[in-house]
């Protein structure tokens, strides 16, 4: 939890104050001390201890460190903690809503074969969240559509859009069932 | 003795759940107490004499720890082909000059990340820039500079295959064609980028954690490097996102951390960004293929003539084996009664080449499958029809190479005809779409032992427990696809217990037994497989007793292992729990646990590997005339991977091998223009996404091959091969451009129909 900034000897060519941020991820509450520039991904991996964030390109490309920001899918590394003040952030390891359950996605992704390194998984995961948020029935385009920012090397991506079908169909089942 | 029913069932990878929720660890996820961050300085010249170093400035720099150059180094030359000493000519940092733009010089560790990457900017170094070569062809060319002095010329490596009379052949062949092919060089694009953390250990003794393909042989290597007897190295590794052949060597940064690890006292961890991966990792070799072919009117092969010239970069790392096999896969798929290879692999300032997926397959079947649908078109016989004639079939052998025991390939060359609607989809025409076809065929595991080892080519060992509990313990390493599921399913249908009652312990290179040669080559099923079942086998003869003596058997009766019980096979009720079998093996042994090794060594299997898996794919595009835009349309696959153990697992390998070869085929190269990559992010250096892959049908050839576990054989390669001369053929088919060069871009197609 405690960052580089306590570690003796850190001392910097260029002094910057860092803020402290409070931020909530996951539903807990942390206070960070960060620089202006530091990522919402490396804020998350190194202060926060959530490696489930992968930094794959750190340019916005790969998909790997995505996560929701109030619902929204962001690339955390573009995106900066300091933005993240006063939001909700949700990352992989808080996406199911019990530390005993999987959330949907995450059973469909295993059922199906959705995974093969993992590397990916975790964004395309959080992608897939957000794709369902809105689309809670998407068709087969609109699912490749709502991941085209998330590359995976491994599966060719048709497991993890059968994934994501069987999840949306189970969550739409579950729905009706309920109502 | 049927086969349980877990092999070939379709079963999640085990450790699946850590992986969909975050828990998984990779190397950059590890953070030890004390640890600081590496960075390196590479040369931005591609081919310069180091005159001078000076690090004085860097290690002022507030935060910085260490910086080390060659200089302070061991000097010595390491290689993976440490069979052949003079083929090892890599130095974990720069000693004297450098030979492509992103040689390693030197390394600095700091308390931070930006600092290290500060103090590198501080190291200044003099350079004598010299002339350099950016093509297989200049290299060659007279007077060109030498880029290792070893090797004046810049041919470091030849490769010869003869057989069958081949000028003589030629004489008798009625139809004779001979064409050119290039192909590019590209990433193996794995998402994790390298990373490597090293932490020292009591008594000058060192631990790695690192993001490889092959911990054993980077235990070797940089103990070697290090001038540390192997046991002081201790290498771990821990989950890997992805390798695809771009992590199976010693790399700069793995021998960095741990050098640096030693001499500060410190943790210090490495990790590579994607523009590093892009512009200097290892990549696939770009190659220059010129073929020539005879047949008879009636379309049987006589005889072939290959020629390549291999794109080294500016070190070997595994050229060696690519030059040899892509002279290898140029033979294969066909009966070619006379067959001649030359290989060359030749130094250039590029950045180095190494395996790649399918390794010299995707380069020799983009020539020679294009090639016999170029043949086919000309003798006006089916390109399907062709290859049909002319097939491999079980028991063909190579000459002085490989028997292919077992081969569906006839029969995977049918099941794409009949099940993509070839026959009637090639008669009927229809405006900008087409239809192509191509085979495969690749290794189960190679057979040759560059690596020198003294060891089996793999080992595990399985431990049983009086709970009913296994434990394997095993070097392979699963590096994404699933081989750590795989193993424990081989494990769980000899010992007869359920699959989530072994615990594994994998890719730790002081606890696992030595040794495995990692994961490359496809050989992790057939060769770890095969030890697991040796283990297996004898912890089942330390337990069969226990029956005998209970139930006083005749010697004739068998001892069966199934539904976590032990039993007499001819009378099933005679029997006990797994757990308690173990328990009176335990008692009648005084207490001395039962534990088995098991080893793998292809002995005797040819040059090449066990077993060669086949395959072929029938591809359908759409062509857009006047944007040459490609797209596909459907995939028919049919594969021949031998007893598939699980069946998921394979199919995801042949899905992940479409992705690859569809990258290939159409949109990936890295763009080098005097050894610098202009195309260094994902968004130039373009992998197909989710919307660019096409609907996929694939069946499986089920052979069972005698030397692989339960009949499996290699499915994580051969795949990868045929896509680009199916689509190459398929785009003919629908606008008559031929294409032989690699990737058939909008650009090429527009330019092969003449409007560019």
């Amino acid at each position: 939890m405690r960052g580089k900034a306590s570690e003796p000897g850190g001392q910097k060519t260029l002094p910057v104050a860092k803020r402290v941020l409070e931020l909530t991820v996951n539903g807990d509450r942390y206070e960070v001390a960060v620089e202006p520039w530091t990522s919402l991904a490396q804020v998350l991996r190194d202060e926060l201890r959530l490696t489930g964030t992968k930094v794959g390109c750190n340019e916005g490309d790969c998909g790997a460190c995505t996560v929701l920001v109030d619902g929204r899918s962001v690339s955390s590394c573009l995106y900066l903690a300091v933005e993240a003040e006063g939001r909700d952030v949700t990352t992989i390891e808080g996406l199911a809503e019990t530390p005993d359950t999987l959330h949907p996605l995450q059973e469909a992704f295993i059922e199906h074969g959705g995974l093969q390194c993992g590397f990916c998984t975790g964004g395309m995961l959080m992608s897939s969240a957000f794709l369902l948020s809105h689309t809670p029935e998407p068709d087969e385009g609109e699912i490749r559509r709502g991941l085209s920012g998330n590359l995976c090397r491994c599966t060719g991506y048709n497991k993890i859009v059968e994934s994501v079908d069987a999840a949306a169909k189970r969550l739409a089942a579950d729905e009706g069932g309920t109502a | 003795m049927s086969t349980p029913p877990i092999i070939g069932a379709r079963i999640p990878q085990l450790g699946a759940r850590e992986k969909v929720t975050g828990q998984a660890v990779y190397t950059d996820d590890m953070k030890l107490p004390g640890m600081l961050y590496g960075a390196i300085l590479r040369s931005p010249h591609a081919h310069a004499r180091i005159k001078r170093i000076d690090t004085s400035k860097a290690r002022a720099l507030p935060g910085v720890k260490d910086v080390v150059t060659g200089d302070d180094t061991l000097k010595v030359a390491y290689g993976n082909w440490r069979l052949v000493p003079d083929i090892q000519d890599e130095y974990v940092l720069a000693v004297d000059k450098v030979r492509y733009v992103g040689d390693e010089v030197a390394a600095v560790c700091a308390l931070d990340a930006d600092t290290a990457r500060r103090a590198c900017e501080l190291i200044e170094v003099e350079y004598e820039v010299l002339p350099a070569v950016f093509s297989v062809e200049e290299a060659l060319a007279e007077g060109a500079p030498t880029i290792r002095a070893e090797k004046p010329g810049n041919l470091s490596l030849t490769r010869e295959i003869e057989y069958g009379g081949v000028d003589e052949a030629f004489t008798r062949a009625e139809y004779v064609r001979e064409d050119t092919f290039r192909v590019p060089t590209v990433s193996h694009a794995y998402l994790e980028p390298c990373s490597a953390l090293a932490a020292p250990d009591e008594g000058g003794r060192v631990t790695l954690w690192t993001s490889t393909q092959t911990p054993y042989i980077v235990q070797v290597l940089l103990a070697k490097t290090l001038g540390l007897p192997e046991n002081h190295v201790r290498v771990i590794k821990p989950q890997v996102g992805g390798g695809f052949g771009g992590k199976m060597e010693l790399r700069t940064w793995e021998f960095c951390a741990a050098f640096m690890a030693l001499r500060t006292g410190r943790p210090v961890k490495f990790t590579l960004t994607r523009a590093d991966e892009l512009a200097y990792g290892r990549r696939r070799h770009a190659m220059v293929l010129r073929s020539k072919i005879g047949l008879t009117r009636d379309g049987v092969i006589l005889a072939k003539d290959l020629d390549v010239l291999l794109d080294s970069g500016g070190y070997n790392a595994m050229g060696a084996t690519a030059t040899f096999l892509v002279g290898n896969f140029g033979a294969m798929l066909y009966r070619i009664p006379a067959y001649r290879y030359l290989g060359r692999y030749v130094y250039t300032n590029n950045p180095p080449a190494s395996a790649m997926r399918g390794f010299g397959a995707p380069q020799a079947l983009f020539a020679g499958e294009c090639q016999l649908n170029m043949v086919a078109e000309e003798l006006g016989i089916d390109p399907i029809e062709l290859r049909i004639r002319n097939a491999m079939q079980a028991g063909d052998s190579v000459p002085g190479v490989a028997t292919a025991r077992t081969c569906g390939f006839r029969e995977a060359l049918e099941k794409v005809r009949d099940a993509s609607g070839w026959v009637e989809k090639r008669a009927r025409k229809r405006p900008g779409k087409g239809i192509g076809v191509a085979g495969c065929s690749f290794i189960s595991g190679g057979v040759f032992n560059w690596f020198d080892t003294k060891y089996h080519f793999t080992s595990c060992e399985v431990r049983v427990f009086e709970d009913g509990t296994a434990h394997l313990l095993t070097m392979a390493s699963d590096i994404g696809q699933g081989s750590d599921t795989v193993l424990r399913q081989i494990l769980a249908a000899e010992l007869g217990i359920d699959i989530h009652k072994i615990r594994l312990t994998a890719g730790d290179t002081a606890v696992t037994p030595k040794a495995d040669l990692g994961t490359w080559g496809s050989r992790v099923t057939l060769m770890a497989g095969n030890a697991v079942l040796d283990a297996a086998r004898k912890i089942k003869e330390m337990l069969a007793g226990v029956l005998f003596m209970e139930y006083d058997l005749n010697q004739i009766h068998d001892v069966a292992f199934a539904g976590d019980r032990v039993f007499v096979r001819a009378k099933p009720k005679r029997g006990m729990d797994f757990g308690e079998c173990v328990y009176k093996a335990l008692r009648g042994r005084r207490g001395e646990p039962l534990t088995a090794f098991g080893y793998y060594t292809p002995r005797d299997k040819g040059l090449v590997t066990p077993a060669f898996s086949f395959g072929a794919q029938v591809i359908e595009v759409e062509v857009d005339e006047d944007t040459g835009v490609v797209s596909v349309e459907q995939v028919h696959t049919a594969h021949d991977s031998g007893v598939p153990i699980n069946t998921m697992a394979v199919e995801g390998q042949l899905e992940g091998s479409i992705h690859m070869g569809l990258g290939y085929a159409l949109s990936e190269e890295l763009i080098t223009v005097e050894g610098r990559v202009r195309n260094a992010t994902f968004l130039d250096y373009r992998i197909p996404a989710a919307e660019d892959m096409p609907p996929s049908a694939s069946y499986e050839i089920v052979t069972r091959d005698p030397e692989g576990p339960y009949g499996a054989k290699e499915a994580g390669e051969g795949l990868v091969s045929p896509t680009a001369p199916a689509i190459a053929e398929a785009i003919w088919d629908a606008v008559g451009v031929r294409s032989d060069t690699l990737p058939i871009t909008p650009q090429r197609v527009l330019e092969g129909l003449g409007k560019l």
